[in-house]
């Protein structure tokens, strides 16, 4: 972990995008992974709302925990506190859209409360810690983190799309097949592995 | 009451299976599947957050103003996560490390402020703790079943014990993440047409399954 100092943002850009993917390779925004993967448009609305979400929260959670949580010894209380600097944020970009981008808040306005509890956003905070990212490399580590995400969900989408009129097994339609669509891309994620280490 | 409880198990454990039919509590199910043990631990970890959180929301439940509630669960969860994080760090430190922010995750994980909304603040305390721990049991039930398969498939041991006698080659692919979504795609598959042949059974006309479209956070 001491490592971590030396490693290029750019890099932790590139891995948090392929290599170390959110979805595909740490399992986290799972949830609304799965359930808003229906239709392509909202599934790249949700994205870039996440995208967003995601780099806000990083920065602010790494500013916190930096000048706040370790002065005062407050580490056991990190989850309490991320969490509520998540669902404030939330909050504060839902009203700031509302009042200065109207027409973008229609189009992402039903994403915004949902992401208060993907898992993702919470993720991300809790591995910048761990691994003792820098402030520059948690920029771009939220960042990737955002864009792979979208990535992820708009591909899926995508197919899902695609075979929606087609015949499945009896029970195989919905989740099922999802998570085997999810799996085969995950492994071809797999691919890129090797490539850059971060972890 | 007795009648309550075994309906609240049976609904847990298979009827609604938090997991199977719900799909909820994905992310940190597949994350720590590779190995049993850490599979035990944060599946013991999730029934203690979701019991007693479902108690103490259960009993709050006409303190919390309405509008406010869903930050308050949040705060009541966080708490309780927070009991499990340190209890792990200080008691299980190898295991700590190896479950990472996972252990944090459970503040995320859907099952709980699902059973939360969908029960506790509707119900008396005792029932709403005894659902919570049912819905948490269907949960490690399912993360069992999943890390039993990874476990055996790609180290070829059961609980870190070696039953690996016949010199099998162990699969890496079941160690990674895809194997998780194969084995969890093919578990929700079982679990559904199983439920819709036996409604085929019952009605002539089955209605089009509807699970995973609950499931939104």
């Amino acid at each position: 972990m001491g490592d971590a100092v030396a490693i290029n943002p750019f890099i932790i850009l590139l891995a948090a995008i392929f290599t170390s993917n959110m979805v595909l390779a740490n399992f986290l925004g799972m949830c609304s992974f799965i359930a808003v993967s229906n239709e392509y448009k909202t599934a790249s609305g949700l994205g870039k709302a996440v995208t967003l979400v995601m780099v806000v929260t990083t920065i602010l959670n790494w500013i916190i925990f930096r000048f706040v949580i370790i002065p005062l010894g407050l580490e056991y209380l990190r989850f309490i506190i991320f969490i509520v600097v998540i669902a404030a944020t939330v909050q504060i970009i839902e009203m700031a859209m509302d009042r200065y981008l109207p027409e973008l808040h229609i189009k992402l306005g039903i994403f915004l409360p949902l992401i208060t509890v993907n898992c993702a956003i919470l993720g991300i905070s809790l591995f910048m810690i761990i691994r003792d990212y820098g402030a520059v490399q948690s920029l771009f580590f939220g960042v990737g983190s955002g864009l792979g995400w979208w990535l992820a969900i708009c591909a899926l989408a995508a197919i899902r799309e695609k075979i929606a009129k087609n015949k499945l097994p009896l029970g195989l339609d919905g989740p099922g097949i999802t998570f085997i669509i999810t799996g085969i891309m995950a492994l071809a994620f797999i691919g890129f592995a090797g490539t850059l280490i971060v972890q | 009451m007795m009648g309550e409880i075994k309906q609240a198990m049976r609904r847990n454990l298979w009827d609604e299976n938090q997991v199977l039919r719900q799909i909820l509590g994905i992310c940190s199910i597949l994350a720590v599947t590779n190995l049993m043990t850490n599979t035990l631990v944060m599946g013991l970890g999730l029934i203690f957050v979701i019991s007693l959180s479902s108690l103490t929301i259960s009993l709050l439940r006409s303190y919390i103003p309405h509008r406010v509630r869903m930050i308050v669960q949040v705060f009541i969860i966080a708490a309780y996560v927070i009991l499990v994080d340190i209890f792990i760090k200080a008691q299980l430190p190898e295991i700590s490390k190896a479950l990472g922010p996972y252990v944090g995750l459970i503040i995320t994980n859907c099952i709980i402020m699902g059973r939360a909304e969908a029960y506790a603040q509707k119900n008396p305390p005792f029932l709403a703790m005894i659902d919570g721990f049912f819905a948490g049991l269907g949960y490690m039930l399912v993360i069992l079943a999943i890390s039993f398969i990874r476990e055996l498939l790609g180290f070829g041991t059961i609980f870190g014990f070696d039953v690996n006698f016949i010199g099998f080659q162990t699969w890496t692919i079941m160690v990674m993440p895809p194997a998780a979504f194969f084995i969890i795609g093919v578990m929700t598959w079982a679990a559904s047409s199983m439920r819709l042949s036996r409604q085929t059974l019952q009605k002539p006309s089955p209605a089009p399954t509807a699970a995973g479209q609950q499931a939104s956070r």
